[in-house]
């Protein structure tokens, strides 16, 4: 089992390495230069810095992959006070299921996307770092390595930006996604081509290069300590420096000394050229002096790069490029520029700075910057730093327009190139892991074993990659929320009922022959008429239609959460709004102009009780099966712990009153967890009554749920109108006046446009008999009208003319003891009295007491009259369910 | 000669009864289904024409049939649902689901019986596995999961339909109406109610959610539509066995049907109830009659039978009972009038007998009270009084409240057909004041 499945066994401990190496005071962040991981049962530590890659805590046992960038404590001092900023990457699974086919081609269980979404939370709590992760960055074509039987790297082609795929721009691999973490030095990491011939080795070897480097570097751990040992000593806190310039050198040996070392220069003539900046040059040639090779003298270099220029300006790029193998130039002219920006504004601010603290800060950002110069391969940036000073000269600002043009020139005729060029970064890409890994060589030596077990096990559990988790493997897109069978198996046993059999997938059997399709007119219109079948459009709902779907559109885009009640009356149309918006959500997702999000839904009346609810949502949302309590506390968690990759989800509560309990609690989660910062959830509670808010909730309840209501007024008989007119859509099967009284009618008792449909249908059932015998074939006026009167008639009259005799008497003798008595109730002893008299009267054989008592349950079992139970005999209290009119009226006319 | 081989070919004089009454008897407790109802033409093509659409076209339907007790609704349904299953892809193709509310007495335990009738993968024997909240979602995963046109449809046919409405929340038929209006798999929710305001039990969402379609079965046949019933439930069909005796039968059927005292206890049966199982109740009885040596019903035994069904069971535990407790009745009738109808105890009852006793000293033997206890206590134990509280307020026995459950019409009825009653004691009874 690898360690980071044990995790939840096994406690870690984390606390900073090093000194706090940079205190941001405004937020009171203090930077640090490590994280030490230790686990309890396990005498190795771990230890992560910023750079290395990353497996951090996900969803239930599953692990995200990240780039660390950054790691501050945020000052409050709790236990999640330790943060990091992170350059996320996604895999596969994680990917929304409708955009997986972009990918065309069947992930590798170990591949990984950079995951380029613009504005996503890249600040996570350094406590959920689970360990290292190696990640290498294989170019487009090249096939992934055979598996190794040690440890398994994960493999970066791609990047994922949330709508496609496209080859890494190693911009953003080595920059955070967003949020500039770093010194805006690292922008120079893009360009770092390597010699062909080293690239070409790197390429050659690079299957099984893992090892091999990690042997390298074993052989030269003794004079890399040395060299960190001098750095440790430093206060200047340039620990990766030379580990990453040790490394350069043994990656590629080949190559020429001068281009690895003209970045510190460049730098360093940059630096010079902003006199202010002294404190900043002597460090910059401390650090040289711990580099491990020092270097040439800086002044060579300008001429060098201007040398190196020489073959652009005189037109012959192409060919010269092509020729040399030298990597393409085009994109580099803008990082160049970034990177003479951002020193420029670097060193600005260090100008400006006080001397102690901007001192802090500077180093820690040199460092950061150096450390990232390091990682791209920083032997590969000869060709930039050539070229920044070369812009930066007065002299050659002429000329570099030109270049600049010939550039934008070339960028745009030689995408071959281009290609050639991405294959060039992806091969050597894996010497910067190499760099990586031979800094924190040391540190991770103990620790070896178990971050490779760890990223072994990661390796043999693709399926459990972290975004999947979310959703059930089986889940298509997010259009149907998922309801896989509650069968699943589930890692929560509830041991109280025995288990259903595993896997076991409900359904009802389907039918031998298919169903009959709708023969005529009517049939047709019956088949539109059917409240089940989904209208193209739900008419008349457009305003609150345009309101839910602004407020939930919103929500998702921003990946905010929050809450919206919508009430109103049975049939008036607001789940299928909310569907309806839903429906158009997912097509605009689909069409990527929208983040994805997942629709759930639940309803209070289709669950057993309240907490239920928890176990639902839970099942919905990952596929797990966990008891109420237990799915409370994972939902708990789930929402309260950031996942930044995390799609929005949107809930669906329709019923809300029947999720009332006495405490609330399930009400109080659903509403306050919108409310989390992380949760990204977006809450649609339906409920009937308007007030339900003020009525059946707690004053923290209610709060929580907020004021974004909305309420369904009944549809008018206009709207009702048309939504029959609508549904039918051209099947011309009613008259126009035939459907205005269904309208009114319904509008006028209740506005429910199911009822409305309900009589629409059974009027063309009415017409279709009728129309055996004669008639048009369009429903008419009568028989809607026998429709209407088939279900608002009142039975009770027409029930009181069937009854036999003696029931009718008895119905007579209640009216004369209620009238005698002045009171609306008798016992049965005083109205059997009457009965007997009334009998008498009619000229009927008198009855028994047995008899009369038999004849007034049976009108109670009816419900004409209201009775008590009948144990209590002679003393049994009568009374009417009808009002004595209608018995009278009813008699009368019998 | 012809005679004797006709006997050969036909089963003796008593086995022909005896298979009559077995044959009747059947019909009598809706064992057997009769081929077509009678008097609700249009309700049953309603139905049928509802049902033929769910299972051909898998439209999703909801409908109660409304009626009192006794007016034939399963009876209609059956009718309904034998005709449906004669067409052969219409049986292929349906589920049926028998719930009814007095078994079902809540949704966990119709859920297990819908699952273990719909034969669904958490059933393995009889048993059904789950939580109740698993077998609901369980349950309406699977119904969910069917749609229009490929699933099979499933009627529900939920007996005293009205019951199912007291679950809490209403959650059963909640969900069965909402898949009835969704596009899942077809069903067609059939409920069989006695109740008139049955929709009024329901919660407005489960309410909106019905069809609305009610089928009233209100029995409004008249007395001659009653005869015929008479006729055709009493009547041997033409394949009976032996030819002869059927005939036989069924001529005598007809002169019962014609004759007028007859028709005076229909009449007046027909008064009281167009109930058809009190009908069945007369008919069986009169059948009981019949014997080898009394092999038809005759008008008489008609006569005697509605006299048997229309007795008072009061009056009849009234010819029962001992002089004492005759005289305790008599007693209480008193009070009663005394003190118009409010609860005496066993003292007052008691002093008011022995108010009686010193009059009429030499009629009824004056007994010792714990006697006179032991008198009431029957009386109690036969229901002729019923004590005001409850079992659990522990008073002493003789002031305990009690209330009696006699008519002085049926105490006055009693004492006239009371064998040897002492005549004190009818005159006493028919005192004004004791």
């Amino acid at each position: 089992m690898s360690r980071y499945f044990t995790r939840l066994k096994k406690r870690r401990v984390y606390s900073w390495i090093g000194r706090p190496s940079f205190i941001d005071r405004k937020l009171k962040h203090v930077f640090y230069e490590g994280l030490c991981i230790k686990t309890d049962g396990n005498a190795n530590t771990g230890c992560i810095r910023p750079g290395h890659y990353i497996l951090i805590e996900g969803d239930e046992d599953r692990s995200y992959v990240a780039k660390l960038l950054k790691l501050y404590d945020d000052g409050t001092g709790t236990r999640s006070s330790k943060h990091a900023e992170v350059q996320w990457f996604v895999r596969f699974h994680e990917v929304p299921q409708n955009k997986r086919k972009q990918l065309g081609r069947d992930p590798h269980p170990n591949e990984v996307f950079l995951y380029e979404i613009p504005n996503c939370d890249s600040d996570i709590d350094a406590e959920t770092i689970i360990t290292t992760v190696q990640v290498q960055h294989l170019e487009e074509d090249s096939p992934f390595p055979a598996a190794q039987s040690q440890e398994n790297p994960l493999y970066v082609k791609l990047s994922w930006d949330g709508k496609s795929f496209s080859p890494v721009n190693l911009d953003l691999l080595l920059q955070s996604g967003g949020k500039p973490v770093l010194p805006a030095s690292s922008h120079t990491d893009s360009l770092p081509k390597p010699d062909l011939e080293v690239s070409r080795g790197l390429a050659v070897d690079s299957p099984s290069r893992p090892t091999q480097s990690a042997r390298k570097q074993h052989s030269s751990t003794s004079k890399y300590s040395q060299s960190k040992e001098l750095s440790d000593r430093q206060p200047s806190n340039v620990i990766f420096t030379p580990a990453a310039r040790k490394k350069l050198q043994l990656s590629n040996s080949v190559k020429p000394p001068g281009s690895k070392l003209t970045r510190d220069d460049v730098l360093a003539e940059l630096l010079d050229e902003d006199r202010a900046v002294s404190s900043l040059e002597a460090e910059v040639t401390r650090r040289r002096a711990v580099a491990s090779k020092p270097s040439s003298s800086p002044s060579k270099k300008p001429r060098d790069l201007c040398i190196r220029l020489s073959p652009i300006r005189g037109g012959q790029i192409t060919q010269d490029h092509q020729l040399a193998n030298r990597i393409q130039i085009g994109p580099r002219l803008q990082p160049e520029e970034l990177v003479k920006r951002t020193l420029k504004r670097e060193s600005g601010a260090e100008s400006t700075e006080g001397e102690t603290p901007s001192k802090r800060k500077d180093s820690i950002k040199k460092d950061a910057s150096l450390d990232i110069l390091i990682e791209d391969g920083g032997e590969a940036g000869g060709p930039v730093v050539t070229m920044t000073p070369r812009s930066r000269r007065k002299s050659a600002q002429v000329s570099s327009a030109r270049i600049r043009q010939q550039l934008n020139y070339l960028n745009r005729n030689q995408s071959t190139d281009f290609d050639v060029d991405d294959d060039e970064e992806d091969v050597f890409l894996p010497t910067k892991k190499d760099l990586r890994s031979s800094s924190e060589e040391e540190e991770e030596s103990e620790s070896e074993s178990e971050s490779v077990t760890g990223r072994r096990g990661s390796r043999s559990a693709v399926p459990r990659t972290p975004r999947s988790s979310r959703k059930a493997p089986s889940r298509t897109p997010a259009k149907t929320p998922n309801k896989t069978p509650r069968r699943t198996p589930s890692k929560t046993p509830v041991p109280r009922t025995p288990r259903t059999p595993r896997h076991a997938t409900p359904s009802i059997p389907s039918r031998t022959q298919p169903t009959r399709k709708p023969g005529n007119v009517l049939e047709e219109a019956r088949a539109r008429l059917h409240v089940s079948s989904v209208p193209e459009s739900l008419p008349c709902r457009e305003q609150e239609f345009q309101d839910i779907f602004n407020f939930v559109e919103s929500k998702v885009m921003d990946g905010t959460g929050g809450c919206m009640y919508i009430s109103g009356v049975p049939g008036t149309g607001k789940t299928a709004t909310v569907h309806e918006v839903i429906r158009c959500l997912h097509h605009a997702a689909e069409q990527d102009e929208l983040p994805s999000f997942c629709f759930i839904e639940i309803n209070g009346m289709k669950m057993t009780e309240p907490h239920q609810a928890y176990v639902q949502i839970l099942q919905m949302l990952t596929g797990q099966k966990a008891t109420a309590e237990h799915a409370a506390a994972l939902l708990e968690k789930r929402f309260s712990t950031p996942a930044p990759k995390r799609e929005t989800t949107v809930l669906l509560v329709d019923e809300l009153d029947l999720l009332w309990t006495r405490k609330q609690n399930v009400m109080y989660n659903l509403f306050d967890w919108p409310t989390r910062r992380q949760a990204k959830l977006v809450v649609l509670a339906i409920a009937n009554t308007m007030d339900l808010p003020e009525r059946i909730m707690i004053n923290r309840v209610a709060s929580r749920l907020g004021l974004t209501r909305m309420s369904f007024q009944p549809y008018s008989y206009k709207q009702l109108q048309q939504i029959i007119t609508s549904r039918l859509n051209r099947v011309r099967a009613f008259e126009d006046d035939a459907l205005q009284l269904v309208s009114r009618k319904v509008a006028a008792l209740s506005g429910d446009a199911r009822r409305c449909l309900d009589i629409c249908r059974r009027a063309t059932e009415i017409c279709e008999f009728s129309s055996q015998r004669s008639g048009s074939g369009l429903v008419a006026m009568s028989h809607v009208m026998e429709a209407l009167d088939e279900m608002f008639s009142s039975p009770y009259i027409t029930a009181i003319r069937c009854a036999s005799v003696q029931e009718q008497i008895f119905l007579k003798a209640v009216i004369a003891e209620f009238r005698r008595l002045g009171l609306e109730e008798a016992t049965f002893q005083q109205v059997f009295r009457q009965h007997l008299a009334l009998c008498r009267v009619e000229g009927l054989s008198s009855v028994c007491m047995s008899e009369g008592l038999a004849t007034c349950l049976r009108l109670g079992a009816c419900r004409l009259l209201l009775l008590e139970s009948s144990h209590r005999d002679l003393h049994l209290r009568v009374r009417l369910n009808v009002s004595q009119d209608d018995v009278l009226y009813a008699l009368k006319e019998g | 000669m012809s005679k004797r081989k006709s006997k050969e070919n036909c089963l003796t004089h008593g086995e022909c009864i005896s298979q009559a009454q077995r044959m009747l008897r059947e019909r009598f407790c809706h064992q057997k289904i009769p081929g077509k109802p009678f008097g609700v033409e249009s309700q049953h093509k309603h139905l049928l024409e509802l049902l033929k659409r769910t299972a051909v076209h898998g439209e999703s339907n909801s409908v109660l049939i409304v009626g009192p007790r006794g007016a034939g609704k399963t009876m209609l349904l059956n009718c309904v649902l034998n005709e449906l299953l004669e067409v052969k892809h219409v049986q292929e193709n349906v589920l049926q689901v028998q719930l009814n509310g007095l078994l079902q007495t809540d949704d966990r335990i119709a859920l297990k019986e819908i699952t273990r009738q719909l034969h669904l993968e958490n059933v393995v024997g009889d048993k059904v596995f789950g939580s109740f909240a698993e077998n609901l979602a369980f349950l309406l995963e699977a119904l969910k999961k069917g749609d229009r046109s490929s699933s099979r449809p499933v009627l529900f046919i939920l007996d005293e339909f009205d019951l199912f409405a007291h679950h809490k929340n209403q959650t059963l038929l909640y969900n069965l109406f909402d898949v009835s209006q969704s596009a899942q798999t077809p069903v067609a929710v059939i409920g069989l109610t006695c109740r008139l305001d049955v929709l009024e039990l329901l919660e407005k969402r489960v309410k909106s959610r019905f069809s609305h379609r009610q089928i009233h079965l209100l029995s409004s046949f008249r007395f001659k539509q009653y005869l015929e019933i008479f006729k055709m439930q009493l009547s041997l069909p033409e394949d009976f066995t032996d030819r002869r005796f059927a005939e036989e039968w069924n001529q005598n059927i007809k002169s019962l049907y014609e004759d007028r005292s007859v028709e005076d206890v229909l009449q007046k049966h027909f008064c009281s109830s167009k109930d058809f199982r009190s009908l069945h109740m007369l008919l069986m009885l009169a059948l009981s009659r019949v014997t080898v040596s009394h092999p038809a019903i005759k008008p008489t035994d008609l006569l005697e039978v509605s006299r048997l069904c229309t007795m008072d069971s009061k009056a009849n535990i009234l010819h029962g009972l001992s002089v004492l407790e005759l005289c305790l009745i008599i007693a209480m009738k008193h009070l009663n009038d005394i003190y118009d109808g409010e609860p005496f105890n066993f003292q007052m009852v008691h002093n008011e007998f022995q108010k009686f006793i010193q009059r009429k000293s030499h009629s009824v033997h004056n007994f010792e009270k714990p006697v006179v206890i032991k008198a009431f206590e029957h009386l109690h134990q036969l229901e002729l009084i019923k004590p005001m509280e409850g079992p659990s307020v522990r008073t002493q026995k003789e002031y305990q409240l009690v209330k009696l459950l006699l008519d002085n019409s049926q105490i006055m009825d009693a004492l006239q057909k009371y064998p040897q009653c002492p005549t004190d004691v009818k005159q006493w009874a028919a005192s004004a004041f004791g």
